[in-house]
């Protein structure tokens, strides 16, 4: 086979080196050809174009100024066609170009020269990192909210008091929920500016509160989350504190809700002092804790639907009827099983259900209630949010695909009547969680358990609350207007067994 | 931490203080005190013996020897650099670069940047032009040929255009170049043109015969990469008083001998922190391909070093393509990422096309381990086989190990475990 | 004074800059609130050891 060498000179047309190397590429790649080559006419290139075989007499002659195109081919067909391909190739402006790519910045360094006056680092790298870019932030002289869960305990201790020197807030760590002058971060739901400040110690509790709030036609100025160890010894209400005497400055806040679960007593007495010198009214809600020695100013309520109702300043209004709405489990069974994306939710339930003196187990448990696994009686309620189910895997309110094992699991034991689950929605969440739990739960029976949900958002959130209750009604779902009530419901439902 | 930000201030104080001049050319042993009357020959990147050289180097190396007429010939010099009789020493131990072989040996010319900042010289060989050549490891009669005309005619006549010029401050001429498509690693032809032009008028008054005259000005006007020695030696000029600063954390060197990437940190003084070389990924001239490229090779990287190069990569959007896909507007992106590792924007050298933003200048070692960018080298590519040139041009990058390391040893030194 | 730090923020515009789940910015972004978004990568390629040296060199 005698291969085809043709050369076609271009007078006085120039093209950058690596331009032409490109081109060169995408013609030797040509099927039946050999090599191909496009240089200027330089003593040096031709010479290179020579020692490789494909300089034919056009090309000796050209000048240093002039483009030649050089092929060698298994054909004279080959050759031609691979010509006709590089003058096409010459004629396109340039391949591939995605032309002004955003560029994103690889470090919070950078991303302050883009952005000088950026006041909060929002972090939801994995844990073992979280701290080190906390760190970064505070020095920087950013307030941070730190997302992410899995945080040691020292790091965070370390960070609060670096924050305290500085004045910065550290919200968090495991911080899922705030909201800051109306702006929502992380999870967070659509609710109107109003007087109502809220300071959490968990981030599904906010959600609950403010939407409550919001639904009962009111608003928030703030909702600062600090972090579910921030009430601890160790850490001893860093955060908190700051946070109160932010709110207590804030000329927008009135009142302001306290949410946590229970905590240690010398934190607890720092910040009820703190309460006690302040001017406004103050809602506390310590989730499981005992009744504590409260400050003038203070009331002490035992679930988020409570404390949100006191804040509201309204008591016992369009109280859910749960008698109407009740429906008798599948004779035979006697357990319900609570599935909780929420962690403060999953409390709220078995506060709800230890009142009604029924036996509680639960991975997150609150005082008086059983770690599962310890007792094999009572039902059980299991916060899907915790550390050991999410290292290494999405939120559950990001994901609720998370919970489906757990509910499939539920579905088919037959001890359990009734399942218990929360719905939370807004920014931050998945775009349809009810859809998503109907079709999990699509392989229901008449005799599987019954479903009892709540869903904490608003209509104004991007999923609208009242779409994703109209789609777990019409799937037989029997829906609370919140977490409290759906518990009671299902208490409601235990006693009326078929 | 305190310390560490005053002395990386202070390194990045001296880098941009610098006035680096182009004042002479000399022959090496004039410059280079240990050369004189020694059979020593210097080549590029860490410390290498002859076993480990890649053959580009033993090609460079054997012709080298030839040249000064130390053997007779190649086989000669081979036997006797394996018997381990040659002495073999980095450029950068002799205040010296040179480009891919980098091999220096007593009589060749050199030339030399005065950093008049800080009275400091740094020295390199003449820029042979493309193809077989010593730098590519070419060592045929062509080549020795070549060698002794740099020697007896360009060289010379070279350093009394220099002297009659009085010095030709380099940061201004590197300035315009920018701004005219160069990035002075594998871009020099703006800056080429604009030293000719600047010598032109003492080349004309000082030159023996015209006839020598022609024969220099179409050699250097016929190398669209004379720049790039230039720039090398500037770039050791700026970096050698920036070495020794204790608890700076900026890279002084950057170098490769085709075998190991070599890294100088201010703290750490004359240490070499190594690590294998790269391959770089390029594209390459027609008859060649990957399988024959040569791993990468030179004391070019020095340009990087100073923020030019594969940093300054936006000043040069053609020089791109050179990674797969990459379209020209992605050259903005790799400047944009060295800005990560980088401490500062080096407002004497901008780029028009980026607004005006000055050129990433002072790799921090922390900067780079932190990240997990490691430096963007715009580089020609070795035949592996010693002797046959350039096949393409390409990107590589400094191995990340030599960062590791010199963070490890930076921590230990100042007692931070 | 550390409480008026705090009071700032509340007060003033909140500009963000987000490290981790790009959502979280999309989110923002999508609300008109400036953020900006790190492509972030953990430090020394994972090696923790080394992550923690470089901690305490202040980078």
């Amino acid at each position: 086979m005698s291969a085809t060498i043709l050369n076609e000179v271009r007078p006085g047309f120039y093209l950058d080196s690596v331009a032409l190397m490109r081109v060169s590429r995408s013609l030797a790649d040509l099927e039946g050809v050999d090599e191909a080559a496009l240089m200027m006419g330089t003593p040096a290139n031709k010479q290179i174009l020579a020692d490789a075989n494909i300089l034919a007499i056009e090309g000796e002659e050209a000048g240093t100024g002039d483009l030649v195109i050089a092929v060698r081919a298994e054909s004279p067909n080959r050759a031609q066609f691979a010509l006709i391909e590089a003058r096409r190739l010459l004629q396109q402006p340039s391949a591939s170009g995605r032309g002004g790519a955003t560029w994103r910045p690889r470090s919070l360094r950078s991303a302050l020269e883009l952005a000088p006056a950026a006041n909060l680092a929002l972090i939801s790298v994995p844990g073992d990192f979280a701290a080190a870019e906390a760190r970064k932030a505070l020095r920087r002289g950013l307030h941070v909210m730190i997302f992410s869960d899995n945080v040691s305990l020292e790091e965070e201790i370390s960070l609060k008091e670096e924050a305290l020197e500085r004045g910065r807030l550290v919200m968090g760590p495991d911080c899922g929920t705030a909201i800051l002058g109306g702006v929502p971060l992380a999870f967070a739901n659509r609710v109107p500016r109003g007087d109502i400040g809220v300071i959490g110690a968990s981030g599904t509790g906010i959600q609950e509160v403010s939407s409550l709030i919001a639904r009962a036609g009111k608003g928030i100025s703030h909702a600062i989350g600090v972090g579910g160890r921030d009430l601890s010894n160790q850490v001893g209400a860093i955060s908190t504190l700051m946070a109160l005497d932010a709110l207590d400055q804030d000329p927008t806040t009135r009142h302001v809700v306290l949410i946590s679960k229970p905590v240690s007593t010398a934190p607890l007495k720092k910040v009820l002092k703190r309460i006690g010198r302040s001017g406004k009214t103050f809602s506390i809600c310590l989730l499981g804790a005992e009744r504590c020695d409260l400050p003038a100013n203070a009331t002490q309520s035992r679930t988020l639907k409570m404390v949100a109702q006191v804040a509201l300043g309204t008591t016992n209004k369009d109280e859910f009827d749960t008698q109407r709405v009740a429906r008798p489990i599948p004779s035979g069974r006697n357990r319900v099983r609570g599935l909780f994306s929420g962690g403060s939710l999953c409390a709220e339930a078995q506060i709800v259900f230890k009142e009604a003196g029924e036996v509680v187990a639960s991975n997150a448990p609150i005082n008086g209630v059983a770690l599962v696994g310890q007792t094999s009686e009572g039902h059980i309620m299991i916060d899907l949010g915790d550390d050991q189910y999410t290292r290494g895997r999405p939120h559950p309110i990001i994901d609720p695909s998370v919970r489906d094992i757990a509910l499939v699991d539920a579905l088919s034991d037959t001890r359990v009547g009734a399942i218990l689950v929360d719905v939370v929605i807004g920014y931050g969440a998945h775009e349809d969680p009810a859809g998503h739990l109907v079709s999990t739960l699509n392989q229901r029976s008449h005799q599987s358990p019954l479903v009892i949900a709540s869903v904490t958002g608003t209509d104004d959130d991007p999923q609208v609350r009242k779409d994703q209750v109209a789609t777990l009604e019409s799937a037989g779902i029997l829906v609370a207007p919140s977490n409290a009530d759906a518990a009671a419901l299902a208490i409601a439902c235990l006693c009326g067994e078929a | 931490m305190d310390l560490i930000e005053k002395a990386n201030d202070e390194g990045l104080r001296r880098m941009l203080a610098a006035d680096p001049v182009l004042v002479d050319v000399v022959p090496a042993a004039k410059a280079i005190a240990a050369l004189d009357d020694k059979r020593i020959l210097l080549h590029a990147g860490p410390p290498i013996d002859w076993e480990r050289m890649c053959g580009p180097m033993r090609g460079a190396v054997a012709g080298a020897a030839v040249f000064e007429g130390w053997v007779a010939s190649l086989g000669d010099a081979e036997e006797l650099a394996a018997s381990g009789n040659m002495v073999l020493h980095p450029n950068h131990h002799f205040d010296a670069v040179g480009p891919m072989t980098g091999i220096t040996t007593a009589s060749m010319p050199v030339m030399v940047v005065e950093n008049r900042a800080f009275g400091n010289c740094a020295y390199c060989t003449i820029n042979e032009g493309l193809g077989k050549v010593m730098r590519f490891g070419g060592n045929d009669a062509e080549v020795i040929k070549r060698l002794r005309w740099l020697r007896d005619v360009l060289g010379p006549v070279m350093g009394v255009a220099l002297r009659d010029t009085g010095g030709i401050a380099l940061k201004g001429l590197v300035a315009r170049g920018l701004a005219m498509g160069d990035e002075m690693h594998q871009r020099n032809v703006a800056c080429s043109g604009l030293l000719l032009r600047a010598l032109a008028p003492s080349l004309a008054r000082t030159a023996a015969d015209t006839s020598a005259l022609a024969e220099v000005l179409a050699f250097i006007g016929g190398n669209d990469q004379f720049f790039l020695n230039i720039a090398m030696a500037m770039g050791k000029a700026m970096m050698d008083p920036v070495r020794n600063i204790d608890g700076c954390t900026v890279v002084t060197a950057m170098s490769r001998n085709g075998t190991d990437f070599g890294i100088r940190v201010s703290a750490s003084g004359d240490d070499w922190f190594t690590a294998p070389v790269e391959m770089p990924q390029g594209l390459y001239f027609p008859g060649f391909s990957e399988a024959d490229a040569n791993p990468d090779m030179g004391d070019s990287t020095i340009v990087e070093t100073i923020g030019l190069g594969g940093f300054a990569m936006g000043a040069a959007p053609a020089v791109a393509g050179f990674v797969g896909a990459g379209a020209a507007s992605e050259a903005a992106g790799y400047t944009k990422m060295m800005a990560e590792i980088t401490l500062r924007q080096n407002p004497e050298w901008t780029i028009p096309a980026m607004d005006y933003i000055g050129v990433p200048t002072g790799i921090d070692i922390r900067l780079v381990v932190d990240t997990g960018i490691a430096p963007t080298i715009n580089t020609g590519i070795a035949h592996k086989e010693p002797g046959i040139g350039q096949v393409g041009a390409g990107i590589v990058r400094a191995p990340m190990k030599c960062f590791e390391d010199a963070v490890r040893a930076f921590a230990k030194s100042i007692g931070v475990a | 004074m550390p409480s008026l730090e705090i009071e700032a923020l509340l007060d003033e515009e909140i500009i963000v800059i987000n490290i981790g789940l790009p959502m979280f910015a999309r989110n923002l972004d999508e609300l008109g609130i400036k953020v900006i978004e790190v492509d972030w990568s953990p430090p020394a390629s994972g090696d923790s050891e080394l992550a923690h040296l470089l901690s305490r060199l202040g980078t």
